[in-house]
């Protein structure tokens, strides 16, 4: 991604032990932070801090846990991804 | 490229200056978007209830990487899945993104160099300057060291002319998102 915004100390990762399916949002070099960041916090509601801190997770890490639940939600999370242009992918929870 | 992205004025109406060459530039990769995104017409010979509810039976990976960037796998690990996925959702997903071209393109049409936008547009917008970037960005073959590797580009590279072209898609998102975040 490029042209970074403020920066963040704490990190994010969306998921808790019963929802087994999670979608990762992958880094690529041509999706703006601050794109990132309004995909998040208008399709996931996520308030900006948290949208944020994902964001930069996706950025600096390479990937980040954008959200978890039945395999149904996610393929949803996933298509709605990839309509905004994010590189997103499925899997059970590791 | 004129200097000057998306601004929002005192009562809330998103504006965007535009010469007439970059009027007719942003026209024709409308064009190209629609053309590369548009659904394939219904196979006559598919489960007419499949068609209806979204389902392709006939898509497959494409072998264009640009294709593959703006549909990409959902599954990383598990091309079956990959594949169920792609049929039960790209047909939609190529509207959404054919949509968001024909919106912008029949706004350039309608409108001289002051482009007033409406916020409900201004999402088809972003996302159509988004998908034209990935585009743009796999052809130029843009990664994370690029912008280094430009300033060795020759002259006359026809990657220069695609660059500028990037640089200032880059630029007219980037002014919309600020002013769409929330």
């Amino acid at each position: 991604m490029s042209i970074a915004p403020a920066e963040l100390e704490q990190t994010t990762e969306a998921v808790s032990p019963d929802r087994p399916w999670v979608t990762i949002v992958w880094n690529d070099p041509v999706n703006l932070m601050s794109y990132v960041t309004y995909v998040f916090m208008t399709y996931f509601n996520y308030d900006r801090a948290k949208a944020e801190s994902l964001m930069l997770d996706v950025h600096e890490r390479g990937r980040a846990v954008v959200s978890s639940g039945s395999r149904e939600a996610m393929e949803r999370d996933v298509n709605a991804m990839h309509g905004h242009g994010l590189w997103a992918t499925l899997q059970k929870d590791e | 490229m004129m200097p000057g992205g998306f601004s929002c004025t005192s009562n809330g109406r998103i504006v965007l200056r535009l010469d007439e060459v970059e009027r007719i530039l942003l026209l024709s990769l409308c064009g190209q978007m629609v053309e590369m995104v548009a659904p394939e017409p219904a196979d006559p010979d598919a489960d007419p209830l499949a068609s209806a509810i979204g389902i392709d039976s006939a898509a497959v990976r494409p072998d264009d990487p640009v294709l593959m960037r703006l549909f990409p796998d959902a599954y990383s690990d598990d091309p079956d899945a990959a594949n169920e996925f792609r049929r039960f959702t790209e047909r939609d997903l190529r509207q959404t993104k054919f949509d968001h071209a024909r919106g912008v393109q029949e706004c350039l049409e309608r409108s001289g160099s002051k482009l007033v936008l409406s916020v409900a547009l201004a999402p088809s917008w972003m996302g159509f300057l988004n998908d034209v970037r990935l585009a743009l960005g796999v052809r130029i073959g843009i990664d994370d060291d690029f912008h280094d590797e430009v300033l060795d580009l020759d002259e006359d590279d026809p990657r220069m002319a695609m660059v500028g072209v990037y640089d200032w898609l880059t630029y007219l998102q980037d002014s919309l998102v600020q002013i769409m975040l929330p």
